[in-house]
Parts: structure tokens; sequence; C-alpha cells
């Protein structure tokens, strides 16, 4: 059995994501090395790791954001390595980012449409000339957009500019983008940074809706182990660019070197995991 | 399959002997043309115009480097030096090095002033802001040194405050012009590079470059520094705009403009940003220059073009630059 | 921004109403002699401009490309157009239509290559031998195979276009010929006039395309330097241009264009530019272009293809600046270079920065306030202080500069340029909706 299934009792077959032995270098400097993980279909996964240990530099090689040195990355048994990131996005992968990227300057409504473009179905011509199919797929569009808006609560707000949002709700328009590009896997990159107690109780909330209502599979990143042991199923921990332990939470919270890592010494014993998280 | 990889080898070092053979060849056949002497004289005046180059491509490259602005309006303060010089030696009759100190204060203080008064406020600015403004001070500096009572428009020749000795080495005319000009490019370069690598406020020049708020959290005085800056690139275009003169002494208030912008390009050329890069560029620049004007029929007509051609097909091969490090974006 | 309102017309009502009078207002000016013969001009000038700077305004105010060289495709558009109108009536290459027929023939052949080159699927080839020599040989070596392979497929496409427009030519000086010669003199200038203006612009368009192919990867500042170049290349080209064709005369400047701008030429072009920019950006293309400027890592990773959008906003942008430059080459029937230098390059930029990045309103405000600077210093000033207006110039640019940082309309629209508010509809709410929970105080931003 190869090394790098995640879980064994998965079929290989069932994997949406099968990253093998992946290496990001930036000059001399080891980003990711030998990176493996595999993802079946559907269900929470995680991602975490010390600050600097490359997670968020596995998602920009998966989008396509970065060319990585080594490695090879299948989504759904297709290679993706070496595809633009806008294809890759059409195959089915969004994401969010750590640092919330809206389109600052325009509008939610507008930030949602933006998502649908691939799906606007009208060419340039006819959106100069205002004709053919152009009126009635702009009003789908626009009306599809508003439909998603309304469940994330954001429809009142569809005018408003994405930079006046208050940041929780920044943070899940972003969420609501990255779906409406309609992926089957989507990445989130720290979701539960930056916010309180109460709004990390929503985003929870929220993940979970996603995942029931949209029928995806789930990867995040995630600093604060209450969002990461509260939603997911299996997690895998890296450490200076490599995996350092993979199993369900209670393994994750119970493995000695991950608590090394994340506290730098081993003798600390009796330190509970979640003391560091919030 | 081993077979059409060493066949695949032979091809490609095929071509690459093809290559080497092409410019070996070029350059001969240039040689030929007019004779080896044509051909260094052509590369030695080259190298005299890239040094000039290079004193106003450091003042380019480190106001970006610091701030992020393309300073157009570096060219004219070069333009400013030039006529410095000149009326320091023709109305009140001084030495050569006076003059060029002298130049050197006026082209500072000038730089210093213009700071203040157009960058600083603009510095929370977009930046188009702030590059709009350096478009208009340059305008200004150009028509206002324009007027009659000021610079006037009209050509100048400019007094060398000194005799032309040329030297006949084997053909090949080197004058005592190309010889201060290196010697004090050099000279001025070694000093810079001094200041930057082993002073204290050096080093305080290169933390702003990286990073300004956090240079300001360490207690740096980043508006000092950045005028420090402007004032070191305003002198050492200066002491450029005294020795352009010296060697093509014929002075306008435009004629920083070209000089001011290929200079700019070299800075490019090398790397933005990157001092060594910027002296690399700019004597490749100037090389090219005379190479062009030197050998192509109607050369002079059309060395900007090929200026800015070699720039256009370094960018293709090298997007940053010849020494630029590859921009990576932080996501 | 949300509390919005419908107005009581539609948008295009008020809009529609002051071009109209904007129109008959500049009419009746002339037709009375209100304003003399140099200010009609000085009016039509601000409108070309304004057709260029709205051009400008796609590629750096909407779609975030900072473009230092957008004089290069107004200057392409005013000697292309210029050479087929003053060919129709001096004879150049030994007919009276081969400018005409030369610049049509051109275009296709290039049109034509550039297809080849994507039906051969170049790109596509050069990835396949990227990953499969690079397997056996080094990096080195495998970039000269690829790019050799990829020059010869380019050298066959563009053999094929030039026979093609070669042939093209001859056959489009008979058909032009038949169909221009017979025209009554008055109804074939129009026609040839229209036809020069177009293909200007679509000149300028394609060159824009060709050149914004690899520039457009460049960083931010590296592009705007690359396109400065550019505009310079273009310039001293231009000043060598009787090298090539006699009848640009370089340097000296091309004399003896027919004068055909007229106002309703201008206004036409104008109103049109501003019909086609706005549909546009207020549609799902035009979002993807200002994603493009908002976070361009963000677009690409909504599944927009960035380079296409912004080769698509370059190539727009050009092919408007080519049909100003048009417009301004038949207005004072004299091109020279230097009217298409550094300097005057920086025109179009100063307009749009001025006016709000990304404001059509903005752009056009800003080139009428523009030439009202520009030219009323020319008559304000008084005697033997002339000098002074390239002064007096700079210091109002610095003070705007300094005052309003965002220009003078941000990136606001107005009337019918606005962006149309969503069809009023009650948003269905489905049943189950993730509302953030109820907030303590209003005032919590991150």
């Amino acid at each position: 059995m190869a090394e790098y299934l995640i879980n064994p009792r998965h079929a290989e077959t069932n994997r949406i994501l099968d990253i093998r032995h992946l290496t990001m270098m930036f000059g001399g400097l080891r980003a990711v090395s030998d990176f493996t993980m595999a993802i079946p279909e559907g269900g929470l996964y995680g991602l975490i790791g010390p600050n600097g240990a490359g997670k968020t530099t596995v998602f920009n090689v998966i989008t396509g954001i970065y060319q990585p040195t080594e490695g090879s990355i299948l989504f759904d048994g297709r290679e993706i390595v070496g595809l633009p990131s806008h294809l890759i996005t059409r195959l089915g992968i969004a994401r969010t980012f750590q640092n919330i990227r809206l389109f600052q300057n325009l509008t939610v409504l507008d930030n949602v449409r933006i998502a649908y473009h691939t799906y606007a179905g009208y060419s340039l011509v006819e959106a100069i000339t205002r004709l053919g199919r152009f009126t009635r797929r702009e009003r789908i569009l626009t009306e599809r957009a508003q439909d998603f808006l309304a469940v994330f609560g954001l429809q009142d707000r569809q005018l408003e500019l994405a930079k006046n949002l208050p940041y929780g709700e920044q943070r899940r328009l972003e969420i609501a983008r990255a779906l409406a590009a309609r992926p089957r896997l989507l990445l989130l990159d720290e979701p539960a940074a930056g916010m309180n107690p109460r709004e990390v109780g929503d985003l929870m909330e929220l993940i979970h809706f996603i995942r029931d209502e949209f029928k995806l599979t789930i990867l995040l990143i995630e600093h604060q182990m209450r969002v990461v042991m509260g939603i997911c199923e299996w997690i895998t921990v890296m450490d200076f660019g490599e995996v350092i332990a993979r199993g369900t939470p209670r393994e994750i919270q119970n493995n000695e070197r991950v608590i090394e890592a994340y506290l730098g010494t081993r003798s600390e014993k009796g330190i509970k995991f979640d003391a560091f998280g919030s | 399959m081993r077979q059409l990889k060493i066949l695949l080898r032979v091809i490609v070092w095929a071509i690459y002997l093809a290559l080497v053979v092409g410019i070996v060849l070029g350059i001969v056949s240039l040689v030929r043309l007019n004779g080896p002497i044509y051909f260094l004289q052509a590369v030695i005046d080259g190298l005299k115009l890239g040094f000039v180059y290079a004193l106003i491509a450091l003042g380019y490259t480190m106001v970006y480097g610091i701030v992020r602005l393309i300073n157009f309006a570096h060219g004219d303060v070069f333009m400013v030096g030039s006529f410095a010089s000149f009326y320091a030696i023709t109305q009140y009759g001084w030495g050569f090095i006076p003059a060029i100190l002298f130049a050197m204060a006026v082209c500072t203080v000038l730089n210093v002033v213009i700071e203040r008064v157009a960058y600083k406020p603009l510095r929370d600015a977009p930046r188009i802001a702030a590059l709009i403004t350096a478009i208009g001070v340059s305008f200004f500096l150009e028509y206002f040194t324009a007027l009659r009572w000021v610079f006037g428009p009209d050509y100048i020749t400019f007094k060398r405050p000194f005799k032309v000795v040329v030297w006949n080495v084997k053909g090949v005319l080197i004058s005592n012009i190309t010889v201060i000009i290196v010697v004090l490019t050099i000279i001025l370069l070694l000093v810079l590079q001094y200041i930057i690598r082993m002073t204290k406020v050096g080093k305080a020049m290169r933390a702003t470059a990286l990073d300004k708020p956090t240079a300001r959290l360490m207690g740096i005085n980043v508006d000092g520094i950045i005028s420090l800056t402007f004032a070191l690139g305003a002198a050492l275009a200066g002491a450029g705009g005294v020795l352009y003169a010296i060697a093509f002494p014929q002075i306008w208030t435009f004629m920083g403009v070209m000089p001011g912008l290929k200079a700019f390009v070299a800075a490019v050329l090398g790397g933005i940003g990157n001092i060594p890069g910027a002296f690399v560029g700019s004597l490749l620049m100037g090389t090219i220059d005379v190479l062009v004007v030197s050998f192509l029929p109607m050369g002079s007509r059309l060395r900007d073009f090929f200026a800015f051609f070699v720039l256009i097909v370094v960018f293709l091969v090298k997007p940053t630059g010849i020494f630029g490090e590859p921009q990576i974006e932080k996501v | 921004m949300s509390k919005r309102r419908r107005g009581f017309l539609p948008s295009w009502v008020p809009t529609l109403l002051v071009a109209v009078l904007l129109y008959l207002l500049v009419v009746y000016a002339q037709k009375s002699g209100k304003i003399t013969t140099y200010w009609y001009q000085v009016i039509q000038l601000a409108s070309i401009t304004a057709i260029s700077a709205l051009g400008l305004n796609l590629i750096y105010g909407f779609n975030g490309q900072f473009s230092l060289g957008h004089i290069g495709f107004y200057a392409i558009g005013a000697y292309g157009s210029a050479l087929i109108t003053k060919d129709f009536l001096v004879k150049w290459s030994g007919m009276r239509i081969g400018a005409l027929s030369w610049i049509i023939a051109g275009q296709v052949g290039l049109v034509l290559t550039l297809l080849l080159v994507k039906w051969m699927r170049v790109g596509a080839v050069r990835d396949r031998l990227r990953a499969g020599l690079g397997a056996h040989l080094k990096g080195h070596e495998t970039w000269v195979l690829t790019t050799i392979v990829v020059l010869l497929m380019t050298a066959v496409a563009v053999a094929v276009g030039v026979l093609v427009a070669g042939q093209l030519h001859k056959w489009l000086v008979l058909a032009l010929g038949k169909i221009l010669l017979p025209l009554p003199k008055k109804v074939a200038q129009q026609v040839v006039f229209l036809l020069a203006l177009l293909n200007g612009g679509t000149m300028a368009a394609l060159v824009a395309f060709l050149v914004g192919l690899p520039l457009l990867r460049l960083g931010s500042d590296y592009f705007g330097i690359a396109t400065l170049g550019f505009a310079i290349m273009v310039y001293t080209a231009l000043q060598n241009s009787d090298m090539v064709i006699p009848t640009m005369k370089g340097a000296r400047g091309m004399v003896g264009i027919p004068r055909w701008t007229t106002w309703p030429w201008v206004f036409g072009a104008l109103v049109l530019s501003v019909i086609i920019i706005r549909n546009l950006i207020h549609s799902s293309h035009g979002r993807a272009i200002m994603s493009v400027r908002e976070d361009e890592i963000a677009a690409k990773t909504m599944g927009i293809d960035v380079n296409q959008l912004k080769t698509v906003a370059f190539s727009f942008g050009g092919f408007f600046a080519g049909i100003a430059g048009g417009l301004y080459a038949h207005l004072y029937g004299f091109l020279h270079p230097s009217s298409f230098n550094m300097i005057k390059g920086f025109d179009p930029l100063i307009i749009i920065v001025f006016g709000g990045l990304g404001s059509m309103t903005g752009t056009i405000v800003a080139s009428g306030m523009f030439a009202l600077v520009i030219e009323g210093l020319r008559v304000l000033l008084p005697q033997g202080f002339e000098d002074w207006r390239f002064v007096i110039y700079p210091i109002f640019l610095l003070l705007i500069m300094l005052l309003r940082q965002q220009g003078l309309l941000g990136t606001t629209e107005w009337g019918w340029l606005r962006a149309p508010l969503p069809p009023e509809r009650d948003i269905p709410v489905p049943e189950r909706v993730v509302q953030p929970s109820p907030q303590d105080d209003e005032g919590e931003e991150a």
C-alpha cells in the first residue's frame, strides 16, 4: 500500500486530490519537501502546522500560482501541474486567501458575478452591442448571484463596496465568491484568522453548512485548534515543509512529534494540546 | 531513444556553435569594415558615454529602490548641474573641481527641495499621483529654466575649464576628457559604495528600501533617509551634468530628457534598485549607443530606436533586468 | 452606495439630453460666429483627446495596466489613416487606391498569420516539446530546440500571411477602384474617410495586440517602461519614416492631408467610443477586466483568463487611440513626429489621472478642462509672457495632485455611464441560511 494514502479506509479510485512527492524550492530554500497527500471525495480535511511550515505554499502550488520544482498533483485523476491557474479553477478547485483578497473597489454583487464569468454565456460582441443572448444571460447571471448572496445572508449588502464590509462579512463573501466558481474541491486558507470567538463559531457553522449544502470536498488550513479539531475528519500536519503526522483529530492531539513541532520541546508533557488554540 | 538524445544534443550544440561563430564573424566584419582602430574608438567613446549615464542612472535606481517612484525630473536635475557649472566657470571664473562641487551642491539642494515640496506630501497617496507630480516637476524645470531671464531657450556652448589633450595610442584617440570622466566616475562610485555598504546611514538606507514601516519601528528617521537618498542621487547627477557638458559641450534646457531616459532604461536593464546593475547597464547602453551611431547607416537618427529595442529584448528574456531578482508574488 | 435610488427617468434620458445639447451648442456657437475657428478646433481637439484618453482609461483605469505608450498607438492611427486619405488625392504607389488596399491587405495578412499560429497550436506544441525534451535534455538545450521549432512554425505562418496579403492587395485595388471611383466625389470622400479612420484604429489595435502579447506579462512598472520604450521607438521610426515610405516625409512633417475632420465626425466618434466602452465595462467581460485591476491572483483563482483580458483591454484601448489619431491627422492636415513625442505622450495619462482612474465621466470632463487650461493660458497670459504657459501648467498639475489625489471624480460615474442597478425583485431567502449571530457593538471591524 502506497505510503501517501491518507486513510486506508478509502479506495484509491475515490480520490479527488492526489499530491505525490511535491517539492517546491525558492532559490535555495526548500519550502515544501517531498509532500504527499491524498484526499477522498467528500468530507472535511485539515492541513495544519506551525508558521512557515509550507501550508500556504501547498495551496499555491495546487492552484497553479507557483510551479512546483518536482512532483505531481492529480485532480480527479488528471494531472494539473503546469496548467495555468484559471484552467485549474475551471476544472473545479476554488480557494480563499489567508489575507482576504476580495475585489475591494467592486460591489459585493460584482464580486460574486465575476466568479460566474466563466458561465456568462455571451460574447464580447454581444456585450458591446447589447444584442443576442446578452440581456437574458445577464439577467440570469445577476439573479443567480443574488440568490447566492441570500444564502449567505448578504443580499442586503449587494450594492456595497466589498472593502466597506465588516471583517467577518468579508470572510463570508470571500467564501461565497469561491463557491460561486462551482468548485468540487474548496481550499480554505486560515478562514478563522483574525476572528473573535463568536465569529469563529459562526464560521464553523458556515463550513458545516457548505459541506452539506454544496456536496463538495473541503481542505482547510487553520491555526485555531478549536476549528480544526471541531470540524475536520482527518488531519495532515506539516513542519519545515514535510509531513510529520497524519490522522484523526484525536490521534493528532496525542502525537508526540506534533506537540514537539508546536511547542519546540519534548519535555513539557502534560500541556494540553488545545492550550494554544483558542 | 539514446541515439535520439545524442542526435538532439548534437543539433543543439551545432546551433550554439553557429551562434558563437556568427557573433564572432559579426564582430570581425564590423572590425574589418572600418579597421580595428575605428571599432576600438567606438567602444571607448561608448564607455565614456556609459560612465556618464551611470552617474545619472544611480540616482534613478536609488530613488526607485527607496520610494518606488520613477523620478522623471531626475534628468532635469542633471541639466541644472550642467548649467550650474557653466555659470561657475564662465561668470565666476572658477576652476574645474570647484565647478563640479558647486554643481553637485546646487543639484543636491534642488532635489531635496523638490522631494520635500512635491513628493513628500504624496507619500501615502496612490503611486500614480507622485508619478504625475514628477512629470509636472520635470516640465516645470525644463520650461522655467528655458525662460529668457533664467537659462534661456537656446543652445549654449560650454567652455571647458582646461585644455583638451588628445593622446594617440596606436591610432586610438584618447583625450584627457575620457580619462577625467572615467576616473571621476569611479571615485564617486566608490564613495557611494562606501556610504551604502560601510556606514550606519547606508545601512539605514538599505533597511528603508527593504521595509519602510519596520525601518521606522527600528528608530530610523525614514523621511530623513529618503531625503538623503534624493540628495546623493542629485549630487551624482550634478557631477554627471558637468562631465556630460565637458564631453558634449552644447547645453540647453531640454538636454536632460534623453540622457535621463536612457540612464533610467540602463538602470532598468541592469535590474532596478540594484546599484552594480545600474552601472553595468549604463556601460552597455553607452556602448550600444555609440556602436549604432558609428556603424549603422543613419545611425545617429536611429540610436534611440535601438536603445529601447535592446530594453524590450532584454525584458522578453529576463523580465526584471540583467541582475534583477525574479519577482515572486507573495500570496 | 447601497442607498442608491432609482431615478424618476431611466438614466439614459438625461444623458442623451446633455449630449444633444452639447452637440447643438457647439454647432450653434460656430454657425453664429460666437467662437472663432481656432476655438472650434480646440473643442474638436479636446474631444479627440477624450477618445484617446478613454482608451487609456480602459487600459490603466479599468484594467490596471500602467501604460506609458499610448501616444504610440495615437501616432500609428494618425499616420495610417493619413496615408490612406492622402493617397486618395495624390498618387503614391502608382494606383489611386494603393495605400488603402495595402493597409487592408496587410492587416488581413497579419490577422491570418496570427490565426494560423493559433490553429497550428504553436503554444501546445511548445509545451509538449518542452515536457518531452525536458526529460532527456538540459534546460537550456530544451529551450533552444523548442524556440527553433516555434520560430519555424511562426515563419510558415508569416509566409502564408505575406503571400495572401500580396494577392489580396492586387485584387483589392481592382475591387476598391470599381466601388469607389464611380461614386460622386463627396460621397467617396466620406466613405474613404470612414475606412481610413477604421483602418487607423484596427492598425493601432493590431500593433497593441502584438506588443501586448509579450509585454503584458511584465510587472506593472516594467510594463510602463517597456511601453514607454515602444512609444519612443514609434517616434524615432516616424522621424525616419521617409526612408521607407517617402510620402510620410519623416522629420520634415507630412503635409497635404485632406482636412476632413468636422465636429459631427468627432462628436459621433466620441459618442460611439463612450457607448462601446460603457457597454463593455458593464458586462461580465468588463467586470472581469476590472477584477484584474483589483487583484490579479484572486481573479485567476476565480477562473478568469487574466492574460486574455489584458490583451483584450490593451487592444481595445489601442483601437480608440488609433481612431483619435486618425481624426487628429485630418483636423489640421499636417502631421509631425514631434506631435507624438514623450512630452505629449504624458497628456492622456495626466488627463485620466486628473479625471479619476476608472471614471469615463471624469475622463471626458478632464479632457475639456485640460484643453481649457492649456489654451486658456495662451489667451490669458499678457504679451511677453507666452513662455510662461508651460511654467504655470505644471504648477497647476502639482496643486491638483496635492489637493485631489484620487482625481476629480474618483471612480464615480454620471447618468447612463453608471453601472446599471440590478433589476428590482424579491430575492427568495432559502430555508436554511447562515446568518451571522447578532452583533453587540456595531463598530467592530478588523
